[in-house]
């Protein structure tokens, strides 16, 4: 294995409510090679988001303690001072959120934003900073970038915009793009544009951290997978082994419980009881346990990530044995397709 | 373009017009006034009252009498007061007019300069001690009342401290700015002062909020993971987006005071602005005056709003098309 | 002729009102619940200060269609292809601009706000948003409680009945109706909305993207508890949605919409099979789709078709056929003559000049 770009051991986010205080994310530990695109998938309340802002310590709350090691190129991000930290964020980390329609400042052109982050980092002048502003517009796809560049953000639409948004972000090359849920508010076909662009810049060299509840996406894109819940991590692996070969009852469930566009036809779908748990009540053992159909006496204590059998690359954090897990999961699977009438009813009891 | 402009000066016309129509008719519901008897002076006899209703005109019905007052004002331009005789109201207009928009620029700058700085800072510094401490200071300034707060400053630059401190404080009143740049900027020093006191603190209050709002925007994630610098967000982003609601509520503040709204601050330092002469010819309900100042008032109010839309439309992008 | 609609319009308003499932038996399947004929809904924008042309947005432009009882009709597109409004048209949320709409064979689109009222309980909606469509002031019973209150369902004690069943039979707990919308996760935020749109006992239940705003595994729970109260009720759902994954598991028939129009009507299973209209294909090309080496089976991988542009604005619709500007067989009819929604086989429809229908 080739030395992570980006390796983060041991993060903990927590946040000071009056409630006392929270844990966003509880000592999460991963790391992206060069080059790859390491998909994190969770529902709300995982930490997915949380831990991302954490590495680049976006998280500017005064409530907020983050504690851990994050290494990037050989550096700790964590204990970096302001200044060179800002020159990692947007040169050598770039970051594209979720929403294109609230993601750019109103007030200024598309090209003057991205211009602006250019000449944060490079010693350029306006006009090269805006010429490579207009390249960049037309390599991620918008037509007649040279006169769009002068276009504000509400005079594009919700694709252009996050196409204009990638394009800053790629305007420094950066070494690695962390994407939070860049797809989620656009529209399919949309989507599928900008998931093949996301390949071509990943094709280019960079790494990608791809955040997403929608495991379509991550299966489509990602070389790696990073299941989160409950500010952990449930399974870890590659790509193929995850999906084809899925270890932690979280990641079964949230395989069997998307419907799909193709494939047989259910009438009730396979469900996760309960809901997500929320980060102010992590239980102190496994944190999916209370939802999870195969809990037993072990569910208290906290499992660690750790390899199953074999392949050391693919690790999960649950007690169940390691060599039987694809029968478990068809006795779930059955369980969790289950009508209301038959076995306990998890959900009234998981919330009540 | 022009069609909006047009449009503007279409509805300023209006309004104008409405408001004069407004002034006269209750000048003239007002029971007890009788203009004649006022310019005739105290105790004049039937014939002379006679005399002088006919000669302005007072004898005439209304809309003929509100046409002859608009025609002396805006065609001839040698409306007379009832009260000064032979003191026309249109030259005494041009000659308050400076005086107000000297108090009420030069409190203006001073106010938008001390707001902007005192509001983002205390967005900037929210969560520490300094926050709370400028956003008193500006509740202080909202709730002094304008006269109070210039009868003391008066009380203490010209009798108190007079001998000692404030000894270079000339007496209230005007210097022209072209007779002698100095003495005007001290004479205007302390006027401004108060003025912009009160309004400094609602415009920190203000924008504060639209700071600390515009911080927590998706855009100033964006610009932070850009890698910029915290100052740069500040002031570049977050500043000035939150500037737009700003100079909306500015233009009508703006308009307002040099329409004389800045009254008691004229009146409390001897000025002789706008606001002294509306507050004089009120007094002595005085029609042509008030006449005078009011539609001029209207001018400015509906100037400074106009202004406010083309610069708002500057300052936002989005306006522009909408 | 009106007289009699009423009467008839209150008979099944009480009886239904009365709990019992009066018709659900002697209803033949395909017996039509719903017809919308040739509906549009157009809005008319300001005029901005430069243009003078009142610009009109074709937000439903000429859907014909009908729902039949007991099925589950899904409507699909993308944002700003009028499947919202359509669903407001069809219960007369909004009026219409022209066309019209037949419930339970009365013509609901031309009746008086008060004769419409003893239709209403028939036809409920259950909307995307369970924070925003819920009173966030009022305790989760008294919201449910509200419809039956309306159209006048009894006495306290009765009422009170009602929504202590309807709590039961969505999957609440009869401790939460005393709670407020706040208090409740999102996905027990929707079980209230669809306990109130119950509360009628409806027989028409129009769903508008109900479950987007949910996580994947919440999503799965209310999506069960729809074929359940299907099931159990013999509901008839119009299923607003965008998920096209989603509307395959829940809709029998599909409604594919593009910009005001709907380009294609098929059985679900014919339509994700083979897909007759070029944009349908393109949609279903463009989902993402869950390769887990056939644990889950998939269908065969198909073709990848990624659309180039995105959808035009509803305001300056192209002319001929809407979809023609992206369509990658496109051809010189398609700019001239809008396509009618006409029969290519199988009880399906297309609006295309040139169907998929050889492939």
């Amino acid at each position: 294995m080739p030395e992570p770009l980006l390796d983060v051991r041991d993060l903990r986010v927590s946040f000071r409510t009056r409630q006392g205080s929270v844990t966003a994310v509880d000592g999460l530990s991963f790391s992206v090679a060069p080059g790859e695109i390491l998909g994190v998938v969770g529902e709300s309340g995982s930490g997915k988001s949380v831990s991302m802002l954490a590495v680049l310590r976006l998280l500017t709350n005064p409530n907020v303690t983050v504690s851990g090691e994050v290494r990037f190129q050989g550096r700790d991000l964590l204990a970096l001072p302001d200044k060179e930290m800002r020159a990692v964020r947007g040169r050598e980390i770039a970051m594209v959120f979720q929403d294109p329609m609230t993601a750019l400042t109103p007030v200024y052109t598309v090209g003057w934003q991205i211009a602006e982050q250019i000449r944060a980092h490079d010693r350029v002048s306006r006009r090269e900073a805006r010429a490579r502003a207009v390249r960049l517009l037309s390599d991620v796809g918008i037509p007649d970038a040279a006169s769009r560049v002068n276009a504000y953000p509400h005079e594009f639409s919700g694709g252009m915009r996050q196409r204009a948004v990638i394009a800053m972000a790629l305007s420094c090359d950066p070494a690695l793009l962390i994407a939070d849920e860049p797809t989620t508010a656009l529209d399919v076909t949309v989507q599928a544009q900008i998931l093949d662009l996301m390949r071509e810049l990943n094709g280019r060299g960079s790494a990608v951290v791809l955040i997403t509840h929608d495991m379509g996406v991550i299966s489509q894109i990602a070389d790696r997978v990073l299941v989160m819940y409950g500010g952990r991590a449930a399974e870890e692996g590659p790509r193929r082994a995850v999906f084809h070969g899925p270890r932690h009852p979280y990641t079964w469930g949230l395989l069997d419980s998307v419907p799909r566009v193709g494939g047989a036809r259910l009438r009730r779908l396979p469900t996760i009881a309960g809901v997500p748990v929320s980060p102010g009540a992590l239980p102190p053992g496994c944190a999916f346990a209370p939802r999870c159909r195969l809990r037993h006496d072990r569910c208290a204590e906290l499992p660690a990530l750790a390899a199953g059998n074999g392949d050391a690359g693919h690790r999960d954090a649950c007690w169940l044995p390691p060599d039987d897990r694809g029968s478990l999961r068809l006795t779930a699977r059955a369980a969790a397709t289950e009508g209301p009438g038959t076995g306990p009813d998890m959900e009234k009891e998981a919330t009540a | 373009m022009l069609q909006f402009a047009l449009k503007r000066f279409g509805s300023a016309l209006l309004v104008m017009f409405a408001i004069s129509v407004l002034v006269f008719l209750i000048f003239f519901a007002t029971p007890g006034v009788d203009p004649a008897a006022r310019i005739a002076g105290r105790n004049a006899d039937p014939a002379t009252l006679a005399q002088v209703r006919h000669s302005f005109g007072l004898d005439r019905p209304m809309p003929v009498r509100y046409l002859l007052m608009m025609r002396h004002l805006l065609v001839d331009r040698d409306l007379e007061s009832f009260v000064n005789r032979g003191s026309k109201v249109i030259p005494q207009i041009l000659q308050a007019t400076p005086v107000t928009l000297s108090l009420v620029i030069g409190a203006a700058l001073i106010w938008m300069t001390a707001g902007i700085i005192m509001g983002t800072a205390a967005a900037a510094l929210r969560g520490k001690a300094a926050d709370p401490l400028i956003m008193l200071v500006g509740v202080v300034g909202v709730s002094l009342p304008a006269y109070w707060l210039g009868e003391v400053v008066n009380l203490i630059t010209q009798k108190q401290l007079h001998d000692s401190v404030f000894s270079w404080v000339p007496p209230p009143g005007y210097v022209g700015l072209s007779q002698d740049a100095g003495q005007w900027a001290l004479h205007m020093l302390f006027p401004w002062l108060t003025l912009a006191l009160l309004y400094a603190g609602i415009y920190a209050r203000l924008l504060r909020g639209e700071v600390v709002t515009a911080l927590g925007e998706d855009y100033t994630r964006t610009a932070r993971a850009k890698g910029l610098s915290e100052r740069r967000i500040l002031v570049r982003h977050a500043l000035r987006c939150s500037l737009i609601p700003i100079v909306s509520l500015f233009g009508l503040d703006f308009g307002a005071l040099v329409g004389g709204a800045a009254l008691l601050t004229e009146v409390v330092f001897g000025l002789p602005g706008i606001g002294k002469l509306t507050f004089d010819a009120l007094q002595n309900l005085d029609l042509p005056v008030i006449m005078g100042t009011v539609l001029y008032a209207a001018f400015f109010v509906v100037l400074a709003n106009a202004l406010v839309d083309i610069l708002y439309a500057r300052l936002d992008p989005r306006a522009r098309h909408a | 002729m009106t007289a009699q609609n009423i009467a008839a319009a209150d008979g099944t308003g009480d009886a239904r009102l009365d709990g019992a499932d009066d018709a659900g038996d002697a209803r033949l399947d395909g017996d039509v619940l719903l017809r919308a004929t040739d509906v549009t809904k157009h809005y008319l924008l300001r005029a901005d200060g430069l243009a003078r042309r009142r610009r009109v947005l074709r937000a439903v432009d000429g859907v014909s269609l009908e729902v039949r009882a007991g099925e589950t009709l899904g409507i699909v597109g993308e944002s700003g292809c009028g499947k919202s409004t359509l669903g407001r048209c069809l219960v007369r949320l909004t009026e219409l601009t022209g066309g019209r709409v037949d419930f339970d064979g009365q013509d609901i689109s031309t009746l008086s706000m008060r004769r419409l009222r003893p239709v209403r309980p028939g036809m409920q909606l259950v909307f995307q948003d369970p924070q925003a469509s819920l009173n966030p002031r009022r305790r989760a019973g008294d919201i449910v409680a509200e419809p039956l209150l309306v159209h006048r369902y009894g006495d306290g004690a009765a009422v009170r009945r009602r929504v202590a069943e309807l709590f039961d039979v969505v999957g609440l707990a009869a401790g939460h109706l005393d709670r407020y919308p706040h208090e409740f996760s999102g996905g027990q935020r929707q079980r209230i909305g669809i306990a109130r749109a119950l509360a009628t006992n409806p027989k028409l239940i129009v769903a508008d993207e109900p479950v987007s705003a949910l996580d994947v595994s919440i999503q799965a729970q209310v999506l069960n508890l729809f074929a359940d109260l299907q099931e159990e009720f013999a509901l008839t759902y119009v299923f607003i949605a965008h998920d096209l994954g989603v509307v395959r598991h829940v809709s029998d028939r599909i409604a594919v919409m593009y910009l005001g129009e709907i380009v294609e009507l098929a059985g679900t299973e014919a339509l994700y099979e083979a897909p007759h209209h070029p944009y349908t294909q393109a949609l279903l090309s463009a989902v993402p789709d869950i390769d887990d080496g056939g644990a889950v089976a998939d269908g065969p991988p198909r073709e990848r078709i990624v659309l180039t542009g995105e959808v035009p604005n509803p305001v300056d619709k192209p002319t001929g056929c809407p979809f023609r500007t992206r369509c990658p067989y496109a051809r010189e009819l398609c700019a001239l003559e809008r396509p009618r929604l006409t029969p290519t086989g199988h009880g399906r429809r297309t609006a295309c000049h040139y169907p998929l229908t050889s492939a």
